[in-house]
């Protein structure tokens, strides 16, 4: 009881949760009425805000060892809605804000307003959208309330879709649509969802939902077809095998500032909501069917990804191809990090950690593949022979996310693999260890297939330079991805902090 | 057979009817009609929860019913953003369809 009483409250620290929402919020609406010129400097005005709150967040959440809960209006739940922010939700809060100032600026390039030009509708619609999709990440991450995270998702879509479309080329547009579809299908799965639990247990509101499930003997078959419908609509929306089609080609056509924001950001905040729903409201329905499900479509989305990216003959698309094998690595912590086994927390922070050294890998490529399809007119890889010589930074920037992407140390992606792995050896379920050491093989041979020419020397014909800050910022993010290879234990028990598993054991 | 029943059955045919569309018809405008169809089986089954709920003097339970309304605004939305997406295809290729290769005017373009 101890636990509800807790997450009905408003704790100190709790308006920050309201801020990190309403600074994006008013960052879109401000952008959108006082319009195009002024879009860009309000939204690189208000990015090191945001971060300064997410990180004031973390660090709250991290001195007090507890969630931070706001009760929004003082109406508590099931009436009300909780925002609340525990260890998972504080670090993705930071890597957004830090991939979408990194996204913002590098975008300055392409979606800049000049005093003698006039004004456009691609840089409003861009600088608008990017605040919208931030506004919407922040609350999928602070949302405590079932419904109130249908709403952001959708949100977070309307915000994705049209910039995958911004250049309005017919193929984009294809994409877009398709991956709009795609996101309807899935979003309309998990209301219907939302609809059964309201109906049985009468509120949508996270920790109340989870203990009335929690204190019944025998749930009802509907919580389970409600909780499977849920997941096939996150799924949809988190593109994993075999709901995957959309993705590639909405990620690889979008411009790369948005590119990276959709695959470092956008296909975890579904994920996000599945941890969520699994582990959070329902833990107790987690029987091994259920995660063996999940992992072994992870496991189809590792290898069916990486041959595909090994096949590609354009370099977004490559890097898409690997964003499905990479969600495929996120699933794997279903069947380890369940239960409160001695293995389970390691798992937990693996699954959380390969979260965010993609986001920031991922990130760092899109941006990198961005800028040479910047600088030599196209992004073939058959073409890139001595692209290594024309731009260094660039393709370092590259290599380092690709380092990460295949788990070598020392990087984020090293860490997060070897939770897994230690986890999946303690446990003694060694298919995926399997799975994780031949995915790690197959992604060194799609970026050797991107680096090796790269390196090669020879000479490239470069169309339009790149200017250098734009590389370092995609070497920032890199850099980034390789750092959280060195965390501190510190930042381990910061991911700790809320997991589902105690707030179960302490009912 | 109760209202309520009735209703239910209702809800469940609309969402198979949508669903089927959603996932067989390959011309994206009825994809979208049939994604309309499946909300509104959704939105139904909202209403009969909502009038499970009844309690405390209320004939309904209100908090579905407003689920249902922002439910109403959301898929609103969704139509719109997808109709605009359709317009501008269609303007852009004289066509609107999903198959990849149909946009034929930019050559060398395999997305």
């Amino acid at each position: 009881m101890l636990a509800i009483a807790l997450a009905l409250a408003t704790t100190g620290g709790g308006y920050l949760l309201v801020l990190a929402i309403i600074v994006p919020a008013i960052g879109m609406l401000s952008s959108l009425v006082i319009g195009g010129r002024h879009a860009e400097r309000i939204a690189l005005t208000l990015m090191p805000a945001g971060l300064g709150l997410a990180l004031a967040i973390a660090v709250e959440v991290w001195v007090t060892g507890q969630p931070l809960v706001y009760i929004v209006g003082g109406w508590t739940p099931p009436l009300g809605i909780a925002l609340r922010a525990d260890g998972f939700s504080a670090v993705m809060l930071v890597t957004a804000a830090l991939v979408i100032a990194a996204a913002g600026y590098f975008a300055r390039a392409g979606f800049s307003t000049p005093p003698e030009l006039a004004e456009k509708r691609a840089p409003l619609a861009f600088w608008t959208l990017l605040q919208a999709l931030w506004a919407a990440l922040a609350v999928v991450f602070l949302g405590g309330d079932l419904f109130n995270l249908y709403v952001a998702l959708e949100l977070l879509t309307f915000a994705a879709v049209p910039l995958v479309c911004l250049d309005g080329r017919p193929e984009t547009l294809v994409a877009a649509l398709r991956y709009l579809l795609f996101a309807l299908f899935g979003s309309v799965f998990y209301l219907l969802g939302a609809a059964l639990l309201y109906g049985i247990y009468g509120t949508l509101d996270i920790v109340l939902l989870a203990n009335r499930i929690a204190a019944e003997p025998r749930v009802a078959p509907a919580v389970g077809v409600a909780a499977g419908l849920m997941t096939a609509g996150l799924l949809a929306k988190t593109a994993l095998f075999p709901l995957h089609l959309w993705l590639p080609p909405a990620h690889a056509n979008a411009p790369a500032a948005a590119s990276a924001v959709l695959s470092a950001l956008v296909v975890k905040a579904s994920f996000f909501l599945i941890v969520r729903l699994w582990f959070d409201v329902m833990p107790g329905l987690a029987t091994a069917a259920v995660t063996t499900v999940l992992a072994t479509l992870g496991a189809a989305a590792i290898l069916f990804g990486s041959v595909l990216a090994l096949r590609q003959a354009r370099l977004k698309l490559l890097i898409a191809y690997s964003t499905v094998a990479q969600i495929g690595y996120l699933f794997l912590m279903f069947p380890l990090a369940i239960g409160g086994h001695p293995w389970s927390a390691e798992a937990w922070s693996g699954g959380v950690m390969q979260t965010l050294s993609h986001a920031f890998a991922k990130a760092a490529m899109f941006l990198a593949a961005g800028l040479v399809a910047e600088q030599l007119g196209h992004d073939r890889i058959a073409e890139l022979r001595g692209v290594g010589r024309a731009m260094p930074m660039t393709v370092f920037a590259f290599g380092l996310g690709g380092l990460s992407l295949m788990g070598l140390p020392p990087s984020g992606g090293f860490a997060a693999k070897w939770l897994l792995l230690q986890a999946s050896v303690d446990s003694g379920q060694w298919s995926w260890a399997v799975v994780m050491l031949a995915g790690g093989l197959l992604a060194g041979g799609y970026v050797y297939r991107v680096i090796a020419p790269a390196l090669a020397s020879a000479s490239v014909a470069v169309t339009a330079p790149v200017s250098r800050r734009r590389e370092a910022v995609a070497l920032a993010l890199a850099v980034g991805a390789v750092l959280l290879g060195f965390a501190p234990a510190e930042f381990f028990d910061l991911l700790q902090i809320g997991r589902p598993v105690a707030t179960v054991a302490l009912q | 057979m109760s209202a309520a029943t009735l209703a239910g059955l209702t809800g469940t045919a609309l969402v198979g009817l949508g669903l089927y569309g959603l996932l067989t018809d390959p011309h994206p405008l009825r994809k979208l009609l049939a994604f309309n169809i499946l909300g509104s089986g959704v939105f139904l089954l909202f209403g009969i929860i909502a009038r499970k709920g009844a309690a405390a003097g209320f004939a309904a339970d209100p908090v579905p019913q407003a689920m249902v309304i922002t439910g109403i605004v959301v898929a609103f939305s969704a139509t719109a953003l997808a109709v605009a997406l359709l317009l501008r295809l269609f303007q852009e290729t004289g066509g609107a369809t999903l198959n990849p290769d149909a946009p034929a005017k930019t050559p060398g373009a395999d997305g």
